[in-house]
């Protein structure tokens, strides 16, 4: 099963993401715990994209692809313009969030606490980023 | 959507989020906590009970205080938080950093015992 969601860049749309997300996930049957997990690793590499990349315009897109298969599932996010690898974002670690007073860098540490496999792709001006969450359920 | 309300108690200021802390709306949980700290509080409550969500924008303001409560003498507790929001503040150990309790009669004990 796969679906779709094209989202503009505005911050004010990751209410909408995650209502996609609870919709997509809620007939396979997981957790609460383990469906907000996944709802949030996509939101966290969602928002860095609006923000960072795409600095909130909101005539750029982003473009929401879940794939459910039987033991996995796969989100793909796939944007256009300047790529941001988050495989080679060095996270902070927490003593230096608080010594810092960062309120960042701690979104790519929860992607990649919660998601078992990243992988970022970049063809031409197309990135793709990938995040494979297994099901072990069975 | 997220609705704060702040109230101030002689002894406390108590923080209630109610709905979902993202990156669309996080300064206005920092708002709340500086103007928590701004009106001379030494003990901040943060109501978690009808917090539905949170991402890590909303994680990052609380971190992003740590020290100014520390260097202030001001005892930060959060209560209430749901199974779903708790776990979100565990996968990254910031339960280990930030006092998370079950209710508010537990955040007021500490507040109480300090």
């Amino acid at each position: 099963m796969r679906h779709e969601l094209d989202l503009s860049c505005e911050k004010s749309r990751l209410a909408d993401l995650r209502l996609f997300l609870s919709e997509v996930l809620n007939p396979i049957g997981i957790s609460e715990i383990a469906k907000n997990q996944m709802i949030l690793a996509v939101e966290e590499v969602c928002a860095n994209l609006i923000i960072h990349s795409h600095g909130c315009n909101p005539n750029d897109r982003i473009h929401l692809r879940v794939h459910l298969d039987d033991n996995k599932i796969i989100f793909e996010i796939a944007d256009s313009g300047l790529a941001f690898n988050l495989l080679e974002y060095k996270a902070p670690d927490l003593a230096e969030v608080v010594r810092k007073k960062k309120k960042g860098g701690l979104g790519i540490m929860l992607v990649r606490k919660i998601m078992d496999k990243i992988e970022f792709e970049n063809n031409n001006d197309k990135n793709i980023c990938r995040l494979v969450k297994r099901l072990n359920y069975k | 959507m997220l609705e704060i309300m702040q109230i101030k108690d002689e002894a406390y200021t108590t923080i209630t989020l109610k709905g979902e802390v993202d990156a669309s709306n996080s300064v206005e949980l920092d708002a709340a906590i500086q103007n928590a700290m701004q009106s001379g509080s030494k003990n901040i409550l943060v109501d978690g009970n009808s917090l539905e969500y949170i991402s890590s924008a909303g994680l990052g303001v609380f971190m992003s205080y740590l020290e100014d409560f520390q260097e202030s003498n001001i005892n930060f507790v959060i209560f209430g938080l749901n199974e779903k929001v708790q776990n979100v503040f565990h996968i990254l150990g910031l339960d280990q950093l930030i006092r998370l309790v079950n209710n508010r009669q537990e955040a007021l004990a500490i507040i109480y015992e300090a």
